[in-house]
Order: C-alpha cells, then sequence, then structure tokens
C-alpha cells in the first residue's frame, strides 16, 4: 500500500504535518508536556521480561525508550525490545548508538523498525566501549549522531538509501537526538542542538539534569536561536538512591554531572532514597516552569517502580492518560516462548 | 605528538592563512601534476604528508582532511572518531571520556575555530568517512578534484 | 538417508530441528529482505512457502547492500507463524551488537540462526562502509553457543537462555586427497549443529565429498543441507558457471535447458530431480532452495518433488 507502513500497532496514518503515526508525536504537536522513560533492557529470552518492565512505565509515558547496549553493556538489542513491545500495544522509542553497527546495518535495522511499527527513532553517538564488560570489542562509529540523523532524515524524506537506491516505502518516523547541556564545551551546545536540527532532529532527550541554573542558562541560547520552536526539548531527570549512588554515577556515567549540594542534600537525609525521590520531584517541577521545554524524560536505574509515582506526584501529567487505553493483552499471537 | 598538535590549535589563525597558501600553490601546481601523473605522486606526497601533518596534528591519514573545519584539531584523534563532535560524554575538565588523560579533540576544535576566520563552519554538517580513502593523500585529492571543479564535499549522501 | 546423530540434546523448540532429528530430510528456503518499511511486503513474499518449507532463512545485508534488518524480518515471519532462520554476518556489527540481537531473537521466537562471514563492503553499492569484523564466524558460532548456555562473554547471565539451533555455511566441492575437514570440525566445536551449503548441482562431486565427511566423523556430528535451486534458463547456468566462484553445474544439465521448449519449467523440473537425489545420499539430512525472488518457484519445486509426502 502507499505511503504508510500500516501495522497492528499503527492504524493511523500521520496526521498532516506530522511526521510519524506514533503517540509522542501526537502529544507533542498538541502542545501537551509529554513524559517518556527508559525501559531497563532484559537479559533473557523470555518476552514477558519486556512485557512486565514495559507495563510499570507505561501508565505514565506517553513513550518508552529501549536503550542499546548503554554503557556498553550487552542486553537484549533494542530492534529486539522494540518488536516485543509494539506487538504488545506499547509505544517504544528505538535508540541507534552509533557504537556497534556500521551504515549499512543501521539503515537495515530503521527500515526493520518501521516495519515492526516504531514511530520513534532516538539517534545517539554512544558511549566508549571501554565503559562496559567487554572493553575488547571494535568500536564502530562508522556514522556519527549528525550523520546518523541526516542518514535516516533522508530514508524518510527522500524515500532513498545512503547508496541512492529507492526504497519501495519509506520509514515514517518521529526523530530525536540526544543532547547534553551539562558536559563542556558549555558554550557550543546550543550551537550542537541548532547542527542536530539542521540534521533533522525533531525531538532531544537530554542527559540528566540535576543542575536547573545550568539548564536555564543553556535554554536561553536555545530560546533566542529559536530552537524550541523546531525541536521538542524533554529534560533528562531520575532519582538518586543515595549519596552513593550519586557518587558512582557521577564517576562513572559519562556527561553526568552532579552539583555538590544534591550530594549533600542525601548524605545528611533520614531516608536518603525517599529525599532522592522529592529532589527529582522537585526538579521536574522546576523544570516545568522553564519556557521551551516540551517534556521530561525519566531515567530511574533500577528503580523503576518510582516512575509511576514520580510522575503522579509532581502533577505534569494533569489528568492525561497516556497508554492506558491500549489494550494491555501480553497473550501475543505466534511469539512462542524459548523453552 | 600530543604537544604539538595542542600548539597547533593554538595558533589555528596562522595555520589556516598557511594552508590557505598553500593549498593555492597546489592548485597552481595542477598541470604539472598532471604531466607527471597523480598516481605516480601518490606514494612520495602521501609519504611527506603523513610525516608533516603527523608532526603537526597526529594525523591519521584518513584521506579526506577535515582540519580546516575542525579548528586544526584532527577529529581521527577522538576514540569515536567522531566527524561531528563532541559527544555528550566530554568529562568536566574538558578531557576525553575513553582517554581521560587527553583533552577532548572537540573541545580543543572549538578553540581553534574560535579563533580562525572562517571558524564558523565548524558547525556545518560534516561527511562521514568514506574508508576506502585510508592513506592516501589528501593534498592531491583536494587539488586534482578542485582543478577539475568537482564538488567533493556533498556527495556522500548519494 | 541421514547419519546417525552423536548428540541428541534438542536445542531449541524450532521444527527445523525437530524434522531433522527424527530423521526425515528437512527442507529450507530462503528470501531476502525488501527495501520497504512494510511488513505485508515481507509477507507477501514468502507466501508461497507457508506449510511448504521447514524453515525461511532470511538473508542479512547480502551482496553488501542495505536491505530491511534480517532480524525484523524475522520478527516478522514469526509474528505469522513462518520458522525463520536468521542469518547473521560478522560484516556489519561488532560483538555486542550481535549478541544483543541473539537475545532478542531468542525472545522473538526465531529458532534457527545461521553465522557467516559477509562480503567485503567493496562489493554492493555502499563501498564507503566500514568493514567491522570484529568477530569472525567461529566467533558469532561461540558466541551464540554461550548465549544458548545461559552467559554473556563477559560472564552475565541471560535468563532464561535463548534456545537457538545454530548452523553454518559450507561449500561441497571436489577434495585432494590430503584434506582434512578442519574448518568445519572448527565450526562445530565452535557451536554449529547444522550447516546450509553453497549451490551444488554436481551429485557426483557431492557424493564423494560427504562420503570423506563420513569417513571423517563429521556427518555424526551436524547435519548437512545441500543448496541448490531452480536454474532460470540455459544462459543463466552458464552465467553461474562463469561468475559464482565454486559452483559447477553440469554440461548434462545446461544442455537439457538449452534444448528445453520451456526452459524454466525444465529448470523446475531438474531441482525436483535433484531433491529427490539429494534424499539417497549419505550424509545429506536435507536440501536448501536458493533462488532470488522466486519463493513462489520454489515452492512449485519442492512440491513437484513429492519430498516431504514420505513424512
Amino acid at each position: 500500500m502507499a505511503g504508510g507502513s500500516r501495522t497492528p500497532m499503527n492504524p493511523d496514518h500521520p496526521l498532516p504535518g506530522h511526521s510519524s503515526a506514533g503517540r509522542l508525536e501526537r502529544v507533542l504537536r498538541a502542545g501537551r508536556f509529554a513524559v517518556t522513560a527508559e525501559l531497563n533492557p532484559p537479559d533473557s529470552a523470555d518476552p514477558r521480561e519486556a512485557y512486565e518492565r514495559a507495563l510499570v512505565l507505561a501508565e505514565v509515558c506517553d513513550a518508552i525508550n529501549a536503550t542499546d547496549a548503554s554503557g556498553a553493556n550487552t542486553h537484549m538489542s533494542s530492534l529486539g525490545i522494540c518488536a516485543l513491545l509494539t506487538n504488545a500495544g506499547y509505544a517504544p522509542v528505538m535508540q541507534i548508538s552509533c557504537r556497534d553497527r556500521n551504515r549499512i546495518a543501521i539503515q537495515g535495522d530503521v527500515l526493520g523498525a518501521a516495519a515492526l511499527g516504531v514511530s520513534n527513532i532516538l539517534c545517539l553517538t554512544g558511549d566508549g566501549v571501554q565503559a562496559g564488560d567487554q572493553p575488547g570489542a571494535k568500536p564502530v562509529f562508522d556514522l556519527d549522531g549528525i550523520s546518523l540523523l541526516e542518514t535516516i532524515r533522508i530514508m524518510r524524506d527522500e524515500g532513498r538509501f545512503l547508496s541512492g537506491r529507492k526504497l519501495t516505502v519509506r520509514p515514517q518516523v518521529f526523530l530525536g537526538a540526544a543532547a547534553n547541556p551539562f558536559a563542556p564545551p558549555y558554550d557550543y551546545r546550543p550551537l550542537r542542538l541548532a547542527t542536530k536540527v539542521a540534521a533533522g532532529a525533531q525531538f532531544v532527550q537530554t542527559q540528566y539534569c540535576f543542575d536547573v541554573p545550568r539548564l536555564e542558562r543553556y535554554m536561553d541560547q536555545v530560546r533566542d536561536r529559536g530552537l524550541h520552536e523546531r525541536c521538542f526539548i524533554l529534560v533528562g531527570v531520575g532519582p538518586l538512591a543515595s549519596a552513593r549512588a550519586a557518587r558512582w554515577i557521577r564517576s562513572n556515567v559519562p556527561g553526568v554531572h552532579i552539583p555538590d549540594p544534591v550530594i549533600a542534600r542525601l548524605e545528611h537525609a533520614e531516608k536518603p532514597k525517599l529525599e532522592g525521590k522529592q529532589i527529582c520531584i522537585e526538579l521536574i517541577q522546576q523544570i516545568r516552569e522553564i519556557k521551551g521545554i516540551a517534556g521530561v524524560h525519566l531515567m530511574a536505574y533500577r528503580q523503576e517502580e518510582l516512575v509511576s509515582e514520580i510522575i503522579g506526584e509532581s502533577g505534569v501529567l494533569d489528568d492525561r492518560h497516556p497508554q492506558s487505553h491500549h489494550k494491555r493483552s501480553h497473550k501475543v499471537q505466534n511469539i512462542r516462548t524459548a523453552t | 605528538m600530543y604537544a604539538v598538535r595542542q600548539w597547533s590549535v593554538r595558533n589555528a589563525r596562522g595555520l589556516e592563512w598557511l594552508y590557505s597558501k598553500f593549498a593555492a600553490t597546489l592548485l597552481r601546481l595542477h598541470p604539472l601534476f598532471e604531466r607527471v601523473g597523480y598516481g605516480r605522486l601518490e606514494a612520495p606526497v602521501a609519504s611527506l604528508e603523513r610525516r608533516l601533518k603527523g608532526f603537526m596534528f597526529d594525523c591519521h591519514m584518513c584521506g579526506q582532511c577535515a582540519l580546516r573545519a575542525t579548528g586544526m584539531s584532527c577529529p581521527m584523534n577522538c576514540p569515536k572518531s567522531l566527524r561531528n563532535g563532541p559527544c555528550g560524554g566530554v568529562r568536566p575538565d574538558g578531557h576525553c571520556e575513553v582517554e581521560p588523560a587527553m583533552r577532548c579533540v572537540w573541545v580543543e576544535a572549538w578553540n581553534g575555530a574560535r579563533r580562525m576566520r572562517e571558524g564558523d563552519i565548524i558547525s556545518d554538517i560534516h561527511n562521514p568517512v568514506d574508508h576506502r580513502l585510508g592513506e592516501t593523500s589528501s593534498w592531491l585529492r583536494v587539488t586534482r578534484e578542485q582543478s577539475l571543479a568537482v564538488e567533493t564535499d556533498s556527495d556522500w549522501t548519494g | 538417508m541421514n547419519a546417525v546423530m552423536t548428540s541428541d540434546a534438542v536445542h531449541s523448540s524450532g521444527k527445523l530441528e525437530a524434522v531433522l532429528r527424527q530423521g526425515h530430510f528437512a527442507v529450507t528456503a530462503e528470501t531476502s529482505p525488501p527495501d520497504a518499511a512494510d511488513p505485508t511486503v515481507v509477507l507477501d513474499r514468502v507466501a508461497p512457502l507457508k506449510g511448504v518449507a521447514d524453515a525461511v532463512n532470511v538473508t542479512d545485508g547480502a551482496g553488501a547492500r542495505a536491505h530491511m534488518s534480517a532480524i525484523a524480518c524475522a520478527a516478522i515471519l514469526a509474528r505469522e507463524g513462518y520458522q525463520p532462520v536468521l542469518q547473521f554476518t560478522a560484516r556489519d556489527r561488532n560483538r555486542l551488537a550481535l549478541q544483543g540481537d541473539l537475545v532478542g531473537a531468542g525472545a522473538l521466537g526465531i529458532h534457527n540462526i545461521l553465522c557467516l562471514f559477509g562480503d567485503d563492503p567493496r562489493s554492493g553499492d555502499q563501498p564507503d562502509a566500514m568493514p567491522v569484523f570484529d568477530l569472525d564466524t567461529a566467533g558469532i558460532l561461540s558466541t551464540a553457543k554461550g548465549l544458548r548456555k545461559g552467559a554473556y562473554p563477559g560472564g552475565r547471565r541471560v535468563s532464561p537462555p535463548p534456545a537457538l539451533f545454530i548452523g553454518a555455511a559450507d561449500a561441497p566441492r571436489p577434495l585432494d586427497d590430503n584434506w582434512k575437514p578442519d574448518g568445519l570440525r572448527a565450526k562445530i566445536d565452535a557451536g554449529a549443529d547444522f550447516f546450509q551449503t553453497q549451490y551444488c548441482f554436481d551429485m557426483d562431486v557431492l557424493r564423494a565429498y560427504m562420503a570423506r565427511l563420513g569417513d571423517e566423523g563429521i556427518t555424526e556430528r551436524a547435519f548437512f543441507l545441500i543448496g541448490i535451486g531452480p536454474i532460470a534458463s540455459a544462459k543463466s547456468a552458464r552465467y553461474m558457471n562463469e561468475n559464482l566462484f565454486g559452483v559447477h553445474i553440469p554440461e548434462l544439465l545446461v544442455k537439457r535447458l538449452e534444448s528445453a521448449k520451456d526452459q524454466r519449467a525444465e529448470g523446475r523440473a531438474i531441482c525436483a530431480e535433484l531433491l529427490q537425489e539429494l534424499r539417497e545420499i549419505d550424509g545429506v539430512s536435507g536440501a536448501h532452495l536458493m533462488a532470488p525472488k522466486q519463493e513462489a518457484s520454489i515452492a512449485q519445486v519442492i512440491e513437484e518433488s513429492g519430498v516431504l509426502a514420505a513424512r
């Protein structure tokens, strides 16, 4: 059929002016404050693992990110997770990192994802292999985050591969990129966002924000350039379980900046876990007030059960119920559990 | 060498001027190159290029030199060989996520670009590497292509 | 006639393995993923094979050209009740990506994988791509075997593990006297349970090859499915002889095609006859039918040969 990739999960074609038929784009373009969250990728060949983890997040999320060997540690691949999630009615964001696949594989995964009903793709450069438990792996980086955006934009808007060969059905995807206003060179980051938007980014999800003033300075420049009107910015947030966890993240997760006062607050708290959750809620509420911010992206590593509470208590959803209208059917036809 | 390539970034403006004179000279020599034969020149010129740029920039001879657009900081020194950097993993002190002892190649690039006349091209979208061009001479390729007025930059997307 | 397997452990719950271990002659076919972001294109292509082939291979960036990725195509097939054989090449993905896709395959109902090296990017239409080749074929095989046992190479557990039936490629050919099957042995040790071969139309060469493998104990340790296909015409037969390394279509068959009124039909008839002949060769456990974009032809050949009727 012409135009759309009609699958059971995307019965609609994209609305006019939309790139995808997905719910995240609809929510953002309708001007609502969006919520996305990261799924903890399974190390399991039982599809129910993935479904159970998605269920926890789906009630408050407009889309769920399926990471891809984040931190250079392997799990089920993003495409694999997305194939499971779309089949069960969830709306994933597929993450593509440039670290592990060359341009031939990446273009193939984009087509495959779209055919499986994926509407959102997040383009990342990817952490170095040294960060993970197989540091001997060969880093690919055939493309980088920006040429990856261009590549997918070309496939979607020009209907061809990089080689020039035509696609018979184009992938109708909403394109995103990662952004990190909290790593040097600070002055350059708004310009880098502009380059990403020029390359095709329609939304960005940022690294963890624990420093609202720095975010505000970044957003000043972003608004000066009018980028907030061309790109939906979702700010990364997450609950810190303790001062120790915060210090660990600071040392081990590339690009995360946690100011000392935040760590001190956790250190002096009677119940650090509760304090960490509270800090997250406060951050979300402050971030929401900044002009030009379109939503938040929850990354609650090992505390995914808190996501629902945090979003609920922060009040950002108003009276919305993101994915509850999807039939939550885990009885999926034809996918047999590995035994 | 690390210290020398940092010197090069600090003197990006001077090198920008020097390179533009050098490139113009090469262009004028194109008829001579054609007579001798670009094929025959490849080995000696590539060797010279490798030594000179290796010393000044820690050049990796990718065959598609981007120094002019990256503030005289070679992007192939980036462990992720990013042609559009930096990544989001830059350390607070401006050092590399993958090699903590090293200044981020793209932080350096940004500093160098700020010094240059045409430093703005750093925020253009740069092509991914064509892996067939490794170990070939950029000087000769650019000279030949510009002489023949063939587009060098935008054709990677087909 | 199929060899006796020394290992009786069943690795997957897939049909292909079950058919082979029951001693039946298995038939697999092949499909190539399309250049479309649309699952119906995939399903329309393979429809003739539904209920006909025991499993359907999904190629991975064949000819070093980008198409829909094999795992996505295989997931679409699995959703619709097909039994894919998911091909993995070492060319485009490093070990992290391969492991991620292997775990994904397990969860998506993909029971069979085929581990290949892959054509160099220069042979395709994206010659500027980086050739990855982080692992070689043995590396992919042992990674898959390790995952099946429940662990990533770094040691972290995968639970439950992907239950995969693991394959590799081979090419039957004339052998000299001092040939040893070291390569095959290495692949089996690394994890190969079955082999699908490159085209082999010369039954004499094949008999000799399989006899040698039998002597060396190889056919006791792995199943062999021989590659054949319906040849479209005498011209394409000659083309294959000249251009496909390792493929030899005997002159007798080429002449048959030349003198046929309907060359295409003759090609199918030849293929059906070869299928019947393959069933009688010691050490051969099945056939793997390949013909680019001719899934309907393949289905026809399988039916005409009657090889499945004996079950």
